[in-house]
C-alpha cells in the first residue's frame, strides 16, 4: 500500500479557512488526507501545538494564514 | 435586500419619499434555495457567462459569481428553455428544496423612506468597432476586464495567462492606456478614468507573477499613480522590469500566421520603433451605463456633460435633489478607497436626515435566562445535516450518525434534511430541553455562514451560545471529495470526532457589552475637522473640537479655489460660523490633546490649553490634524530669489495684488517639488490641478503672457482633465521633464529668471526667460501626526501619514475600534475628498455612538494569573495594543507583575497565546488545550 500521509492544517478563520470553504463552493477536488483545524488567526498557533501534532502522529503540518 | 430591482419612480421630499420599485422575477424562492447547485448541474442550457466576460459558459439557472450575495440561484428568463418554450423543467424536477417557481411574476414594491442613496456604479468602456485597437476583430486584443478574469484563480483559465486565439502561454504583453478616456476623438469621454494606470500596473505585476520571463510593456500618456502608496507601487513595477513607454499607439495590425499583434510607435526620444506582442490589453475607462442614466432620470437627479452626478466640492455626496445622495463612480471615476469613503459619507448624510427617527423601528429579541451548566456532566448533542443530497449524496450519513453515538459524552444524535431550516431549530431546541444537552455539534456546512444561526438557537434554548461547534462536512468534505464517498465518510467521522473533542472542553462565555459615552472628540479644526464635528452635531451628538491654532480653518485658509472653481474662503467662513453657533459643539482653541486613555465607547482625553488641562470623556475619536506644505530646501533658488514662490504663496500674493504679480508677464510652474522623490515617494495629488488652474487664470487675465508648466506626469485625474485640456487650448505650454533631468533656475538680470529644461521633443535643452517661478510643493505630514500616534497608540505609514485599517475597504478607520481619520493626516488630498472623508469619519463614529452600549464577541484573550509572571512579551506582539502590564501587591508586601487584557480592544487573534512561554494567556474557545484536543482527535482515526 502506498504511503498516505496524515496532514493537519491550521487555518485562519478570515482567510485560509474561508478559502477552503470557497474551494468547496467551486467544487475543486483535492486529496482527502488533510484535516483542518479552524483558528481565529494563524498567529495563535503556538509552536508547541505544531510539535504536539507531530508527536501525535501527523506526517505534515500546514499553518495557513 | 431587494434584488433584481429597479427604481421606477421617486416622489416626495427629504424625510418622506415614496419610491416605486419594480422587481423582476427570480423564479427561485430564496427562502427555500439552499444554493446546492443541483439545478445548474442539471440545466441543459449553456449561456455566455457575463461575469467571466463571456470567456466561459454558465447555465440558464445560475449564481452570478461564487461570492454573490445572496447565495441564491436565479433563472435567466431570456435563456431558460422552460420559460421560453414550456419544455424542460429539469431544475424543478431535481431541486431537493422545491425552490423553483416558474410562476414567479414581476412585482411592484412601494417603499416609504426618508433618504435615498444612489450607487449604481460604472460600466467599462466598450471599444468594439474602433479600428485603431482592432478590438472584436483581432482575437488577441482584449479589455482589462477580460484580463482581470484571466488572471483570477477562479476565472475561466484558473489564473493561467493564455491568450484567446490559441491558448498559448503569453510571453510578451502590452497594455494600452486611456482607451475610452481622455479621448474625445474615438470616445465621448474627455475625462481621465483615474484608476486605469494603477490597475494596468497591477495586472502587469500579476501577469509577471504567473509567467516569470514575461515581457510586459505599458504604453501611456501620463502615469497617474496619485493614490496613497501608489507611487511606490509604480516604482516597484519598474524595478520588476515592467517597461513604461510614454507614447500613444496610433494603430495595431495583426500578424496573420501567428495571431500576434504588430505595433508601430514613436518613443519619447522620437525614434520610430516596431515590435510584436502575443497579447494586447486595452485599459478601458469608466462610463455611466444607460441603466444608471435611467436611474438618475427616475430619481430626478441631474447629470453633467460627462454623464456623472454633478455635486459641489463642499457637499460631495449630495445631488441636485435634496435628500438624494450618491456615492462611488456614479459621481465621477474613482478608485475603491475613495468610493468607500463616499459610501460612508453618503450614509452619514442620509442618517443625518433621519437622526430624529433613530432606533424607532428596531426590535429587540428576548432570550430565556441562561441555564447553569458549568459543573454538570458533559452531554453532547450531534446534529447531522443531509443538506438535501449535498452531504447525504456523498457521505453515508447513517453510518456517520451510528459512529457519532459511540463517541464519549455524546447523549443524542439527530439527522435532518436541512439543519438550517426553521423547523430543525425547534427540533434542536426540544432536544436540548428533553435530553438535557449542554453542548451542541452541528455537522453541516461552514461556521462562517451558519454559526450565528445555531448560536441563536442555543440561546433561545437557554444554553450559552459558545457551547457550540460545527463540523464542516459539506464545503470541506462532501463537495471536495465527491468521487470518493468512502473516504469522505471517514473524513466526516474524523471531523465530527474533532468537534466532539473540542466542544466537551468549551465553557460558557459571558456576553460582553461595553457602555458607550455618546459624545465625540474631534482633533483638528481644519476643514475636515469642522465638517466632521458639524456632521456629528447634526446627528445629535455632543462634540469637543480641539484646534491648536487660535482660528479654525487649517490649511484651507491658504487655499483659493477648488478645482471646480468654487471660492474656498466664503465656504470656510460659513463652516466657521456654523461650528461656533452650534450648541452641541464645544470649541477648544489654542488647545492640544496631551494624553489619552480608554477604548471604543469609553475614551478619556486630556485637553491642554496653556497651563490648564481638562479631561473629556467620549465614545469615539476623529483625528483630522491635517498636513503641511513642504518648504523647499534651496531648490530652484527658493529662499534666494524674491521671484520664486510656492504655490500657496503665489495664490496669496495674487489675491492681495502684489506688485511683482501685477508686473509679471511670463510664468513658469515647476511640478513635483518635494514629491515623488526618494525622501517622499508619494504624489501630493493636488499640485498638478492647482498649477493648471492657475495657468488658465493667468492666460485669461493676460493672453499675451507666456505660461509654462514643467511636469513629470500631468495628474489632472478624473474630471479635472477638463482643466488640462482647457489650459492647452488657451496656449499654456506643457513641457515634460524626467526625474534625472530636473529643470534648473538661474538669476538672469534684476527681476528676471532663466529656467532651463531638457525638451524631449526637440531633444535639446530649452531656456525660458520668466518673471516668476512657482513651485508646486509637496504636502507633508505635520508634527501632530507623530504626537497623536504616540498618545492613542496608532500606526503611521512609511511616509509619516496615519495608516488606515485597510487600504481599500476601511479607509477612514484605524485598526483600533472607535478611532477614525480624515483629511491630510491620512494622505494628501484636495478639499472635496477631505470633506467626503470627514463626513465618512463622522458616519463611522455615528455607528459607534448610535447605541448606549456595544455588544462584543466573547472570544477574547484571558490571563491565567497563576502562570503569568509579567514578562510582557505579549504586549509587543498584540496588534491592537489591548494588553497592559499591571503590578499588584501580594499578602507579604511583595509586588507581583502580570498582564491585563482590555476586552473591548482585544480581537481574540491569540498572538499572545502563541507567544507566551508560560501558558499565562489563552483565547477562550481556542485555547491550546482545545486545539490540541482537536489535533489528537483528528489523528485518532
Amino acid at each position: 500500500m502506498s504511503f498516505e500521509p496524515k496532514i493537519i492544517g491550521f487555518t485562519c478563520n478570515w482567510c485560509s479557512y474561508a478559502a477552503a470553504d470557497l474551494a468547496g463552493v467551486s467544487r475543486m477536488q483535492y486529496p482527502h488526507n488533510v484535516r483542518l483545524v479552524r483558528v481565529m488567526c494563524s498567529g495563535m498557533v503556538h509552536p508547541r501545538v505544531v510539535s504536539q501534532a507531530f508527536e501525535m502522529g501527523a506526517d505534515g503540518v500546514l499553518v495557513m494564514g | 435586500m431587494i434584488t433584481l430591482a429597479e427604481i421606477t419612480d421617486v416622489t416626495g421630499e427629504p424625510g418622506n419619499f415614496q419610491v416605486e420599485v419594480t422587481r423582476r422575477p427570480r423564479f427561485v424562492d430564496t427562502e427555500k434555495c439552499i444554493a446546492c447547485g443541483l439545478c445548474a448541474e442539471k440545466c441543459p442550457k449553456k449561456v455566455d457567462d457575463e461575469y467571466n466576460e463571456k470567456i466561459s459558459k454558465r447555465k440558464a439557472v445560475y449564481i452570478p459569481y461564487a461570492q454573490a450575495v445572496p447565495q441564491k440561484y436565479a433563472i435567466d428568463a431570456d435563456n431558460c428553455i422552460y420559460l421560453k418554450s414550456g419544455k424542460c423543467g429539469a431544475c424543478e424536477k431535481f431541486c431537493p428544496a422545491g425552490a423553483i417557481n416558474f410562476e414567479d411574476k414581476p412585482q411592484t414594491v412601494n417603499l416609504n423612506v426618508g433618504a435615498i442613496i444612489l450607487s449604481p456604479g460604472f460600466a467599462a468602456f466598450d471599444p468594439t468597432g474602433i479600428r485603431t485597437w482592432g478590438y472584436g476583430e483581432f482575437k488577441n486584443v482584449i479589455t482589462a476586464m477580460e484580463m482581470e478574469r484571466i488572471l483570477s484563480a477562479s476565472g475561466p483559465t484558473e489564473g493561467h495567462l493564455v491568450r484567446p486565439s490559441d491558448k498559448k502561454e503569453v510571453k510578451r504583453i502590452a497594455f494600452i492606456q486611456c482607451v475610452g478616456s481622455r479621448d474625445l476623438n474615438k470616445s465621448r469621454n474627455g475625462y481621465c478614468s483615474s484608476v486605469c494606470c494603477t490597475y494596468a500596473i497591477k495586472q502587469a505585476m500579476m501577469a509577471k507573477d504567473h509567467v516569470k520571463d514575461l515581457e510586459a510593456s505599458i504604453f501611456f500618456m501620463d502615469m497617474r499613480t496619485h493614490g496613497k502608496e501608489f507611487e511606490r507601487y509604480y516604482e516597484r513595477a519598474k524595478g520588476l522590469g515592467i517597461e513604461f513607454k510614454r507614447c500613444r499607439v496610433h494603430s495595431l495590425e495583426p500578424v496573420s500566421e501567428t495571431s500576434d499583434i504588430y505595433f508601430r510607435y514613436i518613443d519619447d526620444c522620437g525614434r520610430q520603433l516596431e515590435t510584436q506582442y502575443d497579447l494586447v490589453v486595452l485599459s478601458v475607462g469608466l462610463c455611466t451605463p444607460p441603466s444608471a442614466m435611467e436611474l438618475a432620470y427616475h430619481a430626478g437627479v441631474e447629470l453633467n456633460e460627462n454623464r456623472f452626478v454633478e455635486s459641489s466640492s463642499f457637499d460631495p455626496v449630495a445631488t441636485s435633489r435634496p435628500g438624494v445622495f450618491s456615492c462611488g463612480a456614479f459621481s465621477g471615476p474613482k478608485d475603491i478607497p475613495q468610493t468607500v469613503m463616499e459610501a460612508s459619507a453618503a450614509a452619514a448624510d442620509a442618517t443625518r436626515l433621519l437622526a430624529g427617527a433613530r432606533n424607532s423601528l428596531t426590535r429587540t429579541k428576548e432570550f430565556p435566562p441562561e441555564i447553569e451548566v458549568a459543573s454538570d456532566e458533559v452531554r453532547i448533542g450531534v446534529f447531522i445535516c443531509h443538506c438535501g443530497t449535498n452531504i447525504a449524496g456523498v457521505i453515508d450519513v447513517e453510518r456517520l450518525a451510528r459512529y457519532a453515538e459511540t463517541l464519549p459524552n455524546v447523549a443524542h444524535v439527530g439527522r435532518n434534511l436541512f439543519t438550517c431550516s426553521q423547523d430543525t431549530q425547534d427540533i434542536i431546541k426540544n432536544a436540548i430541553r428533553d435530553k438535557g444537552l449542554n453542548r451542541v455539534v452541528v455537522a453541516a456546512c461552514t461556521p462562517r455562514t451558519h454559526e450565528p444561526l445555531f448560536r441563536e438557537t442555543l440561546k433561545s434554548a437557554g444554553l450559552n451560545e459558545y457551547l457550540f461547534d460545527m463540523a464542516n462536512i459539506r464545503n470541506q468534505d462532501s463537495w471536495v471529495h465527491a468521487a470518493e464517498p468512502e473516504r469522505a465518510t471517514e473524513k466526516a467521522m474524523d471531523l465530527v470526532r474533532m468537534s466532539v473533542a473540542k466542544v466537551g472542553l468549551l465553557t460558557p462565555l459571558p456576553s460582553i457589552s461595553v457602555p458607550v459615552n455618546q459624545a465625540a472628540l474631534v482633533i483638528g479644526g481644519g476643514i475636515s475637522g469642522m465638517v466632521s464635528a458639524l456632521e456629528l452635531a447634526d446627528h445629535g451628538f455632543h462634540v469637543s473640537l480641539v484646534e491648536k491654532a487660535n482660528v479654525l480653518g487649517g490649511q484651507a485658509r491658504h487655499l483659493f479655489r477648488t478645482w471646480k472653481g468654487e471660492l474656498i474662503e466664503p465656504a470656510l467662513q460659513e463652516l466657521d460660523a456654523r461650528v461656533r453657533s452650534n450648541p452641541l459643539i464645544t470649541l477648544h482653541l489654542e488647545s492640544t490633546v496631551g494624553s489619552a486613555e480608554g477604548f471604543v465607547g469609553n475614551f478619556k482625553s486630556t485637553i491642554v490649553r496653556g497651563k490648564d488641562s481638562r479631561v473629556v470623556e467620549h465614545g469615539a475619536t476623529i483625528i483630522a490634524t491635517g498636513g503641511q506644505g513642504y518648504v523647499p530646501e534651496g531648490e530652484y533658488l527658493f529662499g534666494t530669489s524674491s521671484r520664486v514662490f510656492t504655490a500657496i504663496e503665489f495664490d496669496k500674493l495674487r489675491m492681495v495684488g502684489d506688485r511683482r504679480m501685477k508686473q509679471a508677464k511670463n510664468y513658469v510652474f515647476i511640478q513635483c517639488v518635494g514629491s515623488r522623490c526618494e525622501e517622499r515617494m508619494y504624489c501630493s495629488r493636488v499640485c498638478c490641478t492647482h498649477s493648471v488652474q492657475a495657468a488658465i487664470e493667468l492666460k485669461e487675465s493676460s493672453p499675451a503672457g507666456e505660461v509654462f508648466v514643467l511636469y513629470r506626469d500631468m495628474r489632472t485625474y478624473g474630471q479635472r482633465e477638463e482643466l488640462y485640456r482647457k489650459a492647452r487650448e488657451k496656449g499654456v505650454v506643457f513641457i515634460h521633464y524626467e526625474a534625472h533631468q530636473m529643470p534648473k533656475v538661474r538669476p538672469l538680470e534684476p527681476r528676471r529668471l532663466e529656467v532651463e529644461v531638457f525638451d524631449h521633443i526637440l531633444h535639446e535643452p530649452l531656456r525660458i526667460v520668466t518673471d516668476i517661478v512657482v513651485l508646486a510643493t509637496a504636502i507633508t505630514p505635520n508634527a501632530a501626526t507623530a504626537e497623536l500616534a504616540d498618545i492613542y497608540k496608532l500606526p503611521v505609514d512609511a511616509d509619516g501619514f496615519f495608516q488606515e485599517a485597510h487600504a481599500k475597504l476601511r479607509p477612514v478607520d484605524f485598526a483600533a475600534d472607535g478611532i477614525f481619520m480624515a483629511g491630510l493626516a491620512h494622505c494628501p488630498k484636495p478639499v472635496d475628498e477631505s470633506i467626503a472623508q470627514a463626513k465618512a469619519a463622522a458616519g463611522r463614529a455615528v455607528s459607534v455612538l448610535a447605541g448606549s452600549s456595544i455588544d462584543l464577541e466573547a472570544t477574547k484573550a484571558t490571563v491565567v494569573n497563576a502562570n503569568c509572571d509579567g514578562c510582557a512579551m505579549c504586549l509587543d506582539v498584540c496588534p491592537y495594543k489591548a494588553i497592559s502590564l499591571v503590578s499588584e501587591e501580594e499578602a507579604g508586601g511583595k509586588r507581583n507583575a502580570r498582564v491585563e487584557v482590555n476586552l473591548a480592544q482585544c480581537k481574540g487573534c491569540g498572538l499572545c497565546q502563541a507567544t507566551c512561554p508560560k501558558d499565562g494567556i489563552y483565547v477562550a474557545g481556542f485555547s491550546l488545550e482545545q486545539i490540541a484536543a482537536q489535533v489528537e482527535a483528528a489523528l485518532a482515526g
